[in-house]
């Protein structure tokens, strides 16, 4: 509990996790509201989507796939950029021998990393989910809508954003322990997050191997668990997996990230 | 003994970073590990404290395996410079070192006030300056009153100073029977401050012993005309130009010896070795 204790002080304190989790709130806001409502108000373009399509989107009993829809490209890079800076900071810092000198195992000590980025992982979802759904209130307030409350079927894309925040978390993670600094980690967390999936993608159209392979790499399993949920309409969400075959991915993913970079951190000399 | 080596080694490919130190701290001593740079001091105490893995011996600390926590809690250390969070305070930085450490907020206070910082506790540790720095690393290292305190050069990057205020900190923790490791490449300050010295050349501890047992016997110098009957006289002497050298302690009687015998006595003064020169014989550096 040490351990937790003392990454949960130090990651509340650093101002990078709030830029970051400010970061995409104002993304998820921007792109999840504003821009919806814009168009709904005299927009010329709105991208194919009906209005009908835009009113659901922002209704409040939708607010849960509104969270999800943003996890899997976007919201996982920043949540992954948030894992290997914490991390990966440590090396440069020196700050990972002042912690393994101070008295906790070595996997203590990493336990202690992953419970306080998780503690943050839950706050950036819960935040998020808090200001999607108060922008979705206000929303529906300014245009009369007779709208509900999200029931306790939005426990599903809540748990799936979990799931996608954790897996991006362990990816980060991983990439921290095995760059041991947190700008390479972060240089390739991005390029993979962003650029790399979507590259395979394209060339998925030409070979068949590839296109499948795309389906169930880290942000394409993501993708799929989101759309799987009620994701829809943003960059990266897909529908070619079931809802259960992603998240055993998804899962198996954390599994092999948190292991590799445990395993990494417990062995490997600090030098 | 407080930490004991045997053969402890540590190789990266065909290279002996350090190759099969066996060295002993014993209990509320100051003990030096003397070096040059590059010779293996930081990896043996990265050793000591589990951070690297040997390739072959073995070593002890407070009788239990490096690394271990039972081992940790019982060693505050500071390895090569102060690894802090550069945005928070110092104040804050000991306070997250204590949560893993498993120790109150007091200890926290004590530790600052020990090393001189509780006005400068709320700064960002990014602001301090290097002494600062320096000093806030010995304070983590003290949290939890530790049997053992690893101190790996600790005066690096300081200025004089600076320099100064470490040893008499060091001093001062010695008075209060803390047993300190304390390597250095700086001789002027191990012979200051240190009990025992182990010196470490190219991965070797070529030897360990006290300062004093080091620097060896004191020699007298003698300068006196005629000097050939005064070397005639003193049994044992060596005529180094126009100066005799010899291991005898009694100055009285050696010039009442030359006095008696028209030998006309310039000069009588003891001559030791200073550490450096016996550093450098040892680990061939010049």
């Amino acid at each position: 509990m040490g351990s937790v204790k003392a990454e949960l002080l130090r990651l509340w304190k650093w101002p990078a996790t709030w830029v970051l989790i400010g970061v995409w709130l104002v993304m998820t806001l921007t792109f999840g509201y504003v821009f919806n409502y814009l168009a709904l108000n005299g927009g010329t373009n709105t991208r194919g989507a009906s209005q009908q399509q835009l009113i659901s989107a922002m209704q409040p009993e939708n607010v849960g796939a509104a969270v999800v829809r943003g996890l899997p490209m976007f919201g996982g890079a920043i949540i992954l950029v948030l894992a290997a800076l914490a991390v990966g900071s440590g090396y440069g810092w020196g700050t990972w021998k002042t912690t393994l000198t101070a008295g906790p195992r070595r996997i203590s000590a990493m336990a202690g990393t992953l419970g306080a980025l998780a503690v943050v992982v839950v706050l950036l979802v819960a935040l998020t989910f808090v200001v999607n759904l108060g922008a979705a209130i206000t929303v529906a307030s300014l245009e009369g809508w007779a709208f509900r409350l999200p029931g306790i079927g939005v426990l599903k894309p809540l748990s799936a954003s979990l799931l996608i925040a954790a897996m991006w978390t362990a990816f980060g993670v991983f990439l921290g322990v095995i760059t041991k600094g947190p700008a390479l980690s972060v240089g390739l967390g991005l390029m993979w997050a962003i650029v790399t999936e979507n590259l395979l993608r394209g060339v998925g159209s030409l070979l068949g191997p590839v296109e499948d392979l795309t389906k169930v790499l880290p942000g394409g399993s993501a993708g799929n668990l989101a759309g799987a949920v009620g994701g829809s309409g943003a960059p990266g969400v897909l529908t070619d997996l079931s809802g259960t075959t992603a998240a055993l991915f998804l899962v198996g993913y954390v599994v092999v990230f948190v292991g590799a970079a445990t395993a990494l951190k417990v062995r490997r000399d600090l030098v | 003994m407080i930490v004991t080596t045997e053969k402890l080694t540590k190789r990266y490919g065909d290279r002996a970073v350090v190759d099969e130190v066996s060295l002993s701290v014993r209990r509320g001593e100051v003990y030096g590990f003397l070096g040059p740079n590059g010779a293996g001091k930081t990896t043996t105490i990265r050793m000591l404290l589990g951070l690297v893995q040997p390739t072959s011996g073995s070593a002890r600390v407070l009788g239990e395996a490096p690394g271990t926590p039972r081992a940790l809690l019982k060693v505050g250390s500071l390895i090569e410079g102060p690894g802090f969070y550069p945005y928070l305070s110092g104040r804050d930085n000991l306070r997250v070192h204590a949560a893993r450490r498993g120790v109150g907020k007091t200890h926290v206070e004590a530790a600052l006030e020990q090393v001189d910082l509780t006005g400068a506790a709320n700064e960002k540790f990014r602001r301090y300056s290097l002494g600062m720095k320096q000093r806030l690393g010995v304070a983590a290292a003290l949290l939890g009153q530790p049997e053992l305190l690893i101190l790996d050069e600790p005066t690096n990057g300081l200025d004089p100073a600076g320099m100064a205020d470490m040893r008499d900190l060091v001093r001062a923790l010695a008075a209060q029977g803390q047993t300190v490791l304390l390597s250095s490449h700086l001789l002027g300050e191990v012979e200051e401050i240190c009990d025992r010295v182990g010196v470490i050349s190219q991965g070797r501890l070529v030897a360990e012993s006290t300062v004093e047992q080091l620097r060896g016997d004191t020699v007298l110098l003698i300068r006196a005309d005629p000097i050939e009957k005064a070397h005639v006289l003193i049994e044992g002497s060596s005529l180094h130009g126009d100066v005799l050298h010899v291991r005898e302690t009694d100055a009285g009687s050696l010039v009442r010896t030359l006095v008696h015998a028209d030998v006309d006595v310039q000069e009588v003064r003891p001559l030791r070795r200073t550490l450096e020169e016996v550093f450098f014989e040892m680990t061939g550096v010049a």
